[in-house]
């Protein structure tokens, strides 16, 4: 019976992890476009669109602790983390600029930060996205055991 | 439930954690702008800006606009009745962001219509026609020339004085200006060299009018 407690606990605790995750990274973008007044390119609003919603399914997924949550944050987490990997390959120069989609305003490629010498916007992205999607996989192992 | 606890200690402290770094990050940005106002007044007013007002005016009202933005033009009236509710002692300099697509274009017809001595009629113009020259679905740069005759301007000169490269530095000095300055939207005012943190007229007006009583 402790055991199981136990389990129960730290499966609730990766999806909480998963869900500090996404409120930072929230806070983080509207930190830098309402605060610092970057404004964000068309690729960063299709990231945006992926993680702003994680915020509340997690959370609806916590109380009570939901399995299937799983079934719902996962294609969210994959799909921005798709967007946020095609960004970081044209942020650093892999794929020709002239292949961007965003033709008017801001260009996906401008620089505007680089946290203690390499930490750039896009990055952040595809770390919290393949965190979220990396734990909520390592929860779906987990569940089918 | 403990969880409860954990999720709301969580979240509100990560919302103070935003609030707290808003704070900090604005109050950074002010000392910034305080140094550059102190130490490179320069870079708020260059010897090629536009000036309206008295020379002995102690508040420097300090704008970075587009001939193209909306609210630069509904904001023109605001800023002319500023000045006339205060005679002398405010004085208004312009400076060029020209963030929409081909509106340096206008820069260029206002430069060029300042050596003929009808700027201020030309921006008039510019700011009343707008609607029908700078629409965002559908712009056309063009049109602008069939308003510009009303102001008695000799058109065919200005087609040749607006392609000075001289017009064209000054239009990139004062992009660079306002890059390092943080304007990112226009229009972006500044009073003194003191940012307005808030957009909208009353907190314009408030800052103007808290200079004005700092100064006389």
């Amino acid at each position: 019976m402790n055991d199981l407690d136990q389990t129960t606990n730290s499966n609730w605790t990766i999806v909480f992890i998963c869900w500090i995750v996404a409120i930072v990274s929230t806070l983080g973008s509207l930190f830098f476009s309402e605060i610092m007044e970057f404004p964000p390119c068309a690729l960063c609003w299709y990231q945006r669109i992926f993680m702003f919603p994680l915020v509340f399914i997690l959370l609806a997924g916590l109380f009570p602790f939901d399995r299937n949550i799983i079934k719902y944050a996962l294609p969210l987490a994959l799909t921005g983390g798709g967007f946020a990997f095609y960004h970081y390959l044209l942020y650093s120069g892999f794929i020709p600029e002239s292949l961007q989609p965003c033709s008017q305003g801001v260009s996906c490629s401008e620089t505007y930060l680089e946290l203690f010498g390499f930490l750039t916007i896009p990055m952040l992205s595809l770390i919290s996205f393949w965190t979220i999607t990396v734990l909520l996989l390592i929860l779906k192992r987990r569940l089918s055991q | 439930m403990k969880k409860q606890y954990i999720a709301s200690i969580s979240i509100v402290f990560l919302i103070l954690l935003f609030i707290f770094g808003s704070y900090i990050y604005e109050n950074r940005k002010l000392k910034k702008i305080g140094f550059l106002a102190q130490n490179n007044a320069s870079i708020f007013v260059r010897d090629h800006s536009q000036t309206l007002g008295s020379d002995d005016a102690k508040v420097y009202l300090i704008e970075f606009s587009d001939p193209a933005c909306e609210t630069c033009s509904s904001f023109h009236p605001f800023v002319k009745n500023l000045m006339a509710a205060n005679p002398g002692k405010i004085k208004l300099v312009v400076r060029y962001a020209p963030f929409h697509v081909g509106a340096d274009y206008f820069v260029k017809i206002l430069e060029a219509a300042r050596k003929q001595g009808k700027y201020w009629e030309t921006l008039e113009v510019m700011y009343k026609t707008q609607r029908h020259w700078a629409n965002h679905h559908n712009p056309q740069p063009h049109l602008i020339w069939k308003f510009l005759p009303g102001t008695g301007l000799d058109l065919e000169k200005i087609k040749s004085d607006m392609n000075d490269p001289q017009i064209a530095k000054l239009i990139k000095q004062d992009l660079a200006d306002a890059e390092t300055l943080n304007v990112r939207k226009t229009p972006g005012f500044f009073v003194n060299g003191k940012p307005l943190q808030k957009f909208g007229y009353e907190q314009l007006q408030a800052l103007v009018e808290s200079e004005i009583r700092a100064h006389y």
